[in-house]
């Protein structure tokens, strides 16, 4: 019925020619690269096959990378979630100023993640100690940034309090879309508000749980502007007793390992990247879709 | 008695959410604090309220008076280029999804999913080669895509695409084909149907496109870094208060002014626009 004609493919053009030269093109080099000696200097590009992908895996740094941005996505997906989700049962319950407490608990995803993790280090570095010399509590006048057991912690903290706000609005429209008739016959029906909220509401809102916990674990996996600002890797960890930087999260070990001419390393770590994060997205979504159906 | 148990309930009920947000406005509060006070009085008097707010003034000054960083160029291309890519990338991307939903076809279904498909990946794995690839296309378009913000602006068009035509694509479809129909019927060429009667109609969800897409430009840092050069002509933001904070090592004083100028036009249009733009979020969320 809608046929292709010379205006529709003009209007079609513009995106898809920005979109292969900067997308698809890049995406295929970058795989070429994963395979080759690119050194960012030398001109001369010699394909070498697997041999960087078996390197980098003996690597202790990006093991540890590895592990611990796996923790620390792990750590997000939960807690931003149950925040977000508290947020936008709260917002969306009869309370007064609704809509300002929204605008309020969104504010924070304004801010960017450079600007972001400076803000942090000045609370966790200064303004935390600050407060726990006055209240007398010594676990926080050492900065939880310096602990290397507590610096993914902290990295996660600053990340609820970014995302939650957002996560919370995507509740809010989940929410607002379960028929009010549906709870007020199961409160009529005698079921408490707990019951209602995990026998009813959350089933309902299947589908954006599944977009939540989408968001939220590809934007952990991929973290690195707060990172740097906030910790820039450290403090000093050991792993299997290698020397390597306790918050040094996998998008930060592709960048440092560039910038020091490993082009083709960062390149195939990158590409280890990018197929974790196809597999534990499609697992997530596949898992979640599965819910939606049997509900 | 029950009525006033209920009462104190949701008393306290209330009184428990003002201090969470509280609790969530905290940093913002301290952040404009101590962008108040000399660099000594923020390590003595961390919470304290700040003895004179004229110093906010001074440390502004500092900052847009420096010469190593040029905080207020960098300002001044984060405006160009934020708002030169949103422009391109509503109408580019209205105009694509328009297309392909419109469009019944193999070449208009493998466009759509390619865009889809595209979204799973993460810029770490097109970032160094995107670099090298831009130099060769700039050398042999005779057009500089490096170090100037045509380049830039051209990036976040094909960054921004996937995710802008998906919402797009879902508004669209929902757009009923009888009003088109009816403008054809009259005569009106394809171009004219989409920009004179399906453009006005997608102004909730360009709202939504409008702001996913602003909240990133502003704030994106690694794109502008590798594309701009962390000391080029062409800076955003984001740059300068990396460069600022590297100069000026835990000089909280400067460091702190420099992230509130950074955020505080985005706060502004927040202050002003917060009812839509709460709206649009939640309209397009879980479209």
């Amino acid at each position: 019925m809608h046929n292709s004609s010379p205006t529709k493919i003009l209007f079609v053009l513009p995106a898809l020619f920005a979109f292969i030269m900067v997308m698809v093109v890049p995406f295929f080099f970058g795989l070429y690269y994963s395979m080759t000696d690119w050194n960012g200097v030398s001109e001369t590009i010699n394909f070498v096959g697997v041999v960087n992908f078996l390197t980098v895996f003996t690597e202790p740094a990006f093991l540890n990378s590895f592990l611990i941005t796996g923790g620390y996505t792990l750590i997000n997906v939960v807690l931003v979630n149950v925040v977000g989700f508290i947020l936008a049962l709260i917002v969306t319950s009869n309370l007064r100023f609704r809509n300002f407490y929204r605008a309020g608990f969104f504010a924070p995803y304004l801010v960017g993640g450079i600007v972001l993790g400076y803000i942090w280090q000045f609370l966790f570095n200064n303004a935390l100690p600050t407060l726990g010399k006055i209240l007398g509590i010594d676990a926080l006048q050492v900065s939880f940034l310096s602990r290397s057991e507590s610096v993914i912690w902290a990295m996660s903290a600053v990340n609820v309090w970014q995302y939650a706000g957002y996560i919370m609005l995507i509740f809010i429209a989940a929410i607002q879309a379960v028929p009010t008739s549906l709870m007020e016959a199961a409160k009529v029906d005698g079921a408490g508000y707990f019951r209602r909220t995990f026998r009813i509401l959350i089933p309902m809102m299947a589908n954006a749980f599944t977009i939540s916990l989408f968001l939220t674990l590809t934007t952990s996996f991929k973290q690195y502007d707060m990172n740097l600002t906030l910790t820039n890797g450290g403090p000093a960890a050991r792993f299997f007793d290698e020397p390597v930087k306790a918050s040094q999260l996998l998008a930060m070990n592709i960048f440092d390992t560039a910038r020091a001419n490993q082009m083709a390393e960062a390149q195939a770590k990158a590409v280890i990247l990018f197929v974790a994060l196809v597999i534990v997205s499609l697992l997530q979504v596949w898992v979640s879709k599965r819910r939606e159906v049997e509900q | 008695m029950k009525k006033s148990n209920f009462r104190i309930g949701r008393v306290l009920g209330e009184v428990l959410v003002f201090a969470a947000l509280l609790a969530f406005l905290i940093p913002f509060f301290l952040v404009v604090v101590n962008s108040a006070k000399t660099s000594k009085d923020i390590l003595f008097d961390t919470l304290g309220w700040p003895a004179d707010w004229s110093q906010l003034g001074t440390n502004v000054g500092l900052i847009f008076g420096n010469h190593t960083v040029h905080y207020a160029s960098a300002f001044l291309d984060s405006v160009l280029i934020t708002v030169i890519s949103l422009v391109v990338i509503v109408l580019f991307s209205a105009m694509c999804a328009w297309a392909l939903v419109r469009t019944n076809s193999l070449w208009s279904t493998i466009v759509f999913f390619l865009f889809v498909a595209a979204m799973v990946i993460p810029f770490q794995v097109l970032m160094f080669p995107l670099v090298r690839w831009m130099r060769i296309f700039g050398d042999f378009a005779h057009v500089p895509m490096l170090q100037s913000i045509q380049g830039v602006v051209f990036a976040y068009i094909g960054f921004g695409a996937p995710l802008s035509i998906f919402i797009f694509h879902g508004f669209i479809k929902n757009i009923p084909f009888e009003l088109e129909e009816s403008a054809k019927m009259d005569g009106a060429s394809e171009a004219r149907v989409f920009f004179m009667i399906v453009f006005p109609l997608l102004q909730t969800i360009l709202i939504t496109v409008l702001i996913l897409n602003g909240i990133w430009i502003w704030n994106d840092y690694l794109l502008p870094l590798l594309m701009l050069g962390s000391s080029g002509a062409v800076q955003t933001l984001p740059i300068a208060v990396t460069a600022f904070a590297g100069a000026y090592l835990k000089q909280w004083d400067l460091i702190l002014t420099s992230t509130l100028i950074a955020m505080v036009p985005v706060i502004i249009l927040y202050l002003f626009a917060q009812r839509y733009i709460i709206k649009g979020m939640i309209d397009g969320a879980i479209k």
